[in-house]
């Protein structure tokens, strides 16, 4: 391995090589007046002609291994603490959205199959789960963090193989916020009478759980370690397109001895059994991830249940950059915003609101800081942005896209090669939006982010709360008092100050109207699980 | 006066126009080269800006405070990610190639000698004796009683010799012994001049003192480069270290430096990515390229990959060369030879293998 790399300098030339470069030096200060040629143009040049062989500082593939996950031909669901084949279901294929290669078999549960996880919930919750001291259920809580630590890169690969997002963010996201979550709630296990909820607060019963594809796993430890900590059992539904990290910490519960029948995992389509989960009588509360279309539905569905119902739904969250921003952290908090996870996050920062008097400043800054993200192979270290989860949202992406130009938008992409296999879309700004424009009212859920300009503090808050949405929201401005000012202005449930996109476990997380409602973090979130 | 006083304050405006608020000067966005890392040609009114803020310490005081701020929990954030980055095989040989060529080999103590500094300098003629591939090292960092040493060991070999000047490490004296510090080191033939800016007119804001300090310095050089101290650990804050370096800049800095390696913490990451965004942002605004030398604390190949990382992602390559980014430091240096040979040879050679200075 190591023979193969070029003899990049010339033997006994370095003295006079740099003598060269200080010529280089002299060259580019001359080239400083007005109306030469970019000096930088220039000085590449002359670094270009000083080594003939790698003229500058081209990452070389990082990839992280694939070799720490064992992935099994197929997957069953895993019902009352086992892996069990599908009673009346059939099974799936589950790819890597990157190269479009089958990674396993998944099965796809039936109605049977529901009722049979829901029945082993619902006699688990009352024997077993619901009875046990609040200390001891803590201790299984603290074990399934302290395994999905031990067992975070495979956590990681799995994630980044399954969903295609970059293995850096799966690695340094991910992952920590799920074991993070656990470690959390675990602490509140035994602390319920002193969470502000009365004494004595009961857990609800059977908690179905349907999440989404953005973050398979966070997304399960969001929901997961809660309901568990308040005394609930779980059926979880993870979405059909990245199945594998929710296999793996069923695996994971198994192993940390989980009694039997209090987390269960069952996969399939939303329509089938996802619809059928959530309709089931034996559920007592019912928590959604998704889209506010699915939502409403849920909702519809659900109307004179007597259900618990939380939603976390959609977004299209507003980044506010005013004039006095910390301006190269801005530029980095709009990136972190829109860019993070592809976009693929409900609460992205995906209209920029620039005041007007800097807007052309800080556009040509981002288009800057865009030529220097990496595209591509998630499971490379390097990568800064992965593959579009399914094809079904590439789609999507591309058609919203399309919209916005055949509005009048101005499209920009900085220079980026795809893959020829898998979905990816090139990060793409959109100035000369308009609030009248598709690209400013609806979800995208892509890698795509609207520029749109302000003048005043109110006109800010006017456009930003000018949505359905209201889940998030940024504001960047190193004027404190405007900060909270903001905060009390902005209908959105979470609104970060000078960042973007920070998660934590003990802060409240969720919507306002068609953001959904109910909070998951914090002891908010222990309320949703909680009859209260 | 008072309209005078008006003028004064419009150029300063003038001069925030220019820091990235004003478009008219710019070629299109996306112009080609170098991941288009610098997007501004030297403007004409330029030369005046700077002469109207080195004239007058009201202008200087406005445009220094009317830098966009440095959020501290970003900044750090961003170096952080950025140092997470893995350079490996090529690229990685590559990065320690460099960074070998970039190191200001550096003896700074009261026990310096001359035995000790032809030593040093034998080192950074041949870094690596079994190997004539590895490259010179960039200079010899001494203080200036021992140039002549050096100058004599390193005739024809490139490497450079720099001096620290100016009372170094404090500066802790009058303007008149400064620069009889900084001309002795230049008659002795200091190729660079390293020094110290006052910190303590810095933090009191006599901002005008520094500048003048700095602008005597320069001149005192004639043509040896001068690299400006801002000993960022004094300055505590990112805010500061932004204004520090462009004063420093303004003043006519070649370099601007983080620390002098006596006061902790010396150089961090996000210390050298808010140095790097201000010498980007001043070539943008002049069209000078200015050099960022990061000191104190660097001993190992992967810190210095990870300098190297920010160097490449926030100014792009045509920083990436030892007339624009270096490395002071002492121990560095046989980390990066040790590194490199591992990644030739597939086995890490012993301490021994390496010689001590």
């Amino acid at each position: 391995m190591t023979k193969s790399y070029p003899d990049h300098k010339s033997e006994g030339a370095a003295g006079a090589e740099l003598a060269r470069r200080d010529d280089a030096t002299e060259a580019r200060k001359r080239a400083d007046a007005p109306g030469q040629p970019s000096p930088v143009e220039e000085s590449g040049q002359l670094v270009a002609a000083d080594r003939p062989d790698q003229v500058a500082f081209e990452y070389a593939p990082a990839p992280e291994s694939r070799s720490v996950v064992h992935l099994q031909p197929s997957y069953g669901l895993f019902i009352d603490g086992a892996f069990v084949e599908p009673v009346d279901g059939n099974a799936y294929k589950t790819e890597n959205p990157a190269t479009e290669e089958v990674l396993a078999e998944i099965a796809a549960a039936g109605l049977e199959d529901v009722d049979r996880a829901v029945e082993v919930a619902g006699r688990a919750q009352k024997e077993v789960w619901g009875p046990m001291p609040g200390a001891e259920r803590a201790k299984y809580l603290f074990r399934v963090a302290r395994i999905m630590q031990e067992r975070s890169r495979e956590l990681a690969v799995l994630e980044s193989l399954d969903n295609g997002k970059p293995i850096r963010e799966s690695r340094d996201v991910d992952v920590p916020l799920a074991a993070a979550h656990f470690f959390y709630y675990a602490g509140w296990a035994d602390k319920l009478d002193y969470a502000g909820f009365g004494p004595h607060p009961a857990p609800i019963g059977v908690a179905g759980q349907v999440i989404p594809w953005n973050f398979p796993l966070m997304m399960a430890a969001w929901k997961l370690a809660p309901a568990l900590a308040a005394g609930n059992t779980c059926v979880l539904k993870p979405a059909s397109t990245t199945p594998l990290s929710a296999l793996l910490l069923a695996e994971i519960i198994q192993q940390a001895d989980l009694p039997p029948g209090v987390v269960n995992v069952i996969t399939g389509a939303g329509s089938l059994a996802g619809a059928a989960l959530v309709a089931h009588p034996g559920i007592d509360k019912v928590a959604f991830t998704g889209s506010t279309e699915v939502g409403k539905d849920l909702q519809r569905a659900l109307a004179g249940t007597g259900k618990h119902l939380t939603l976390e739904l959609g977004g299209k969250a507003a980044n506010i950059v005013f004039e006095d921003a910390p301006l190269d952290q801005a530029i980095e908090g709009i990136v972190n915003g829109i860019f993070f996870n592809q976009g693929e996050v409900c609460c992205a920062g995906s209209r920029l609101l620039v005041q007007e008097s800097i807007a052309d400043t800080v556009v040509e800054r981002l288009k800057r800081r865009l030529a220097t993200l990496r595209v591509g192979d998630p499971l490379d270290k390097n990568t800064d942005l992965g593959a579009i989860n399914n094809a079904a949202q590439l789609e999507k992406i591309r058609e919203l896209s399309d919209a916005g130009e055949a509005e009048g938008a101005i499209r920009w992409s900085p220079s980026c090669t795809l893959p020829s296999k898998g979905y990816w879309f090139a990060p793409t700004v959109f100035t000369n939006v308009s609030q009248v424009h598709r690209i400013a009212q609806e979800e995208i859920f892509g890698p795509v982010l609207s520029v749109l300009t302000f003048r005043t503090p109110e006109e800010a808050v006017a456009k930003a709360n000018n949505t359905v949405y209201g889940l998030s929201a940024g504001v960047w401005t190193e004027k404190g008092s405007r900060i909270l000012w903001m905060a009390g202005q902005l209908r959105a449930g979470v609104v970060w100050a000078n960042s973007f996109n920070r998660f934590d476990p003990t802060s409240p997380f969720g919507g306002y109207r068609e953001s959904g409602f109910g909070r998951e973090g914090g002891r908010q979130g222990l309320g949703a699980y909680l009859d209260v | 006066m008072e309209s005078e006083a008006r003028t004064t304050v419009q150029s300063a405006s003038g001069a925030l126009a220019h820091l990235g608020f004003d478009q008219s000067s710019r070629p299109p966005a996306g112009a080609p080269g170098l991941r288009s890392s610098v997007v501004g040609a030297p403007s004409a009114v330029t030369g005046e800006m700077l002469a109207d803020l080195r004239r007058s310490e009201s202008d200087l005081r406005r445009f220094l405070h009317g830098l966009p701020g440095v959020d501290q929990v970003g900044a750090e954030a961003r170096a952080a990610s950025l140092g997470t980055r893995s350079i490996k095989t090529s690229a990685k040989l590559w990065a320690l190639e460099m960074a070998v060529s970039m190191v200001d080999l550096t003896t700074l103590e009261g026990a310096d000698t001359p035995g000790k500094v032809l030593s040093l300098c034998a080192k950074a003629r041949r870094p690596d004796p079994g190997d004539a591939s590895v490259p010179p090292v960039a200079a010899v960092c001494i203080y200036p009683d021992l140039v002549t040493v050096a100058k004599r060991a390193l005739v024809g070999s490139g490497v450079k010799v720099a001096s620290v000047a100016t009372a170094f490490p404090s500066g802790r004296a009058s303007l008149a012994v400064k620069l009889a510090d900084v001309r002795d080191a230049v008659v002795a033939g200091a190729d660079e001049v390293d020094m110290v800016i006052d910190r303590g007119a810095f933090l009191s804001g006599r901002y005008g003192l520094v500048l003048e300090e700095v602008q005597a310095v320069k001149e005192a050089c004639g043509q040896a480069h001068l690299k400006v101290i801002l000993e960022t650990g004094e300055l505590a804050t990112y805010d500061n270290v932004r204004r520090a370096g462009y004063l420093a800049m303004v003043g006519g800095a070649d370099f601007i430096k983080t620390s002098t390696g006596k006061v902790s913490p010396a150089a961090t990451l996000p210390v050298a990515l808010v140095m790097l965004e201000a010498v980007r942002d001043f070539a943008e605004l002049t069209g000078a390229l200015v050099g960022v030398k990061v000191a104190g604390g660097i001993r190992s190949a992967k810190d210095a990959i990870r300098y190297l990382v920010i160097v490449n992602e926030t100014v792009g390559e045509a920083w990436l060369d030892p007339s624009l980014f270096r490395f002071g430091a002492s121990s560095l240096l046989n980390d990066l030879l040790r590194q490199r040979s591992k990644q030739l040879s597939g086995v890490y050679a012993g301490s021994e293998d390496f010689s001590i200075e």
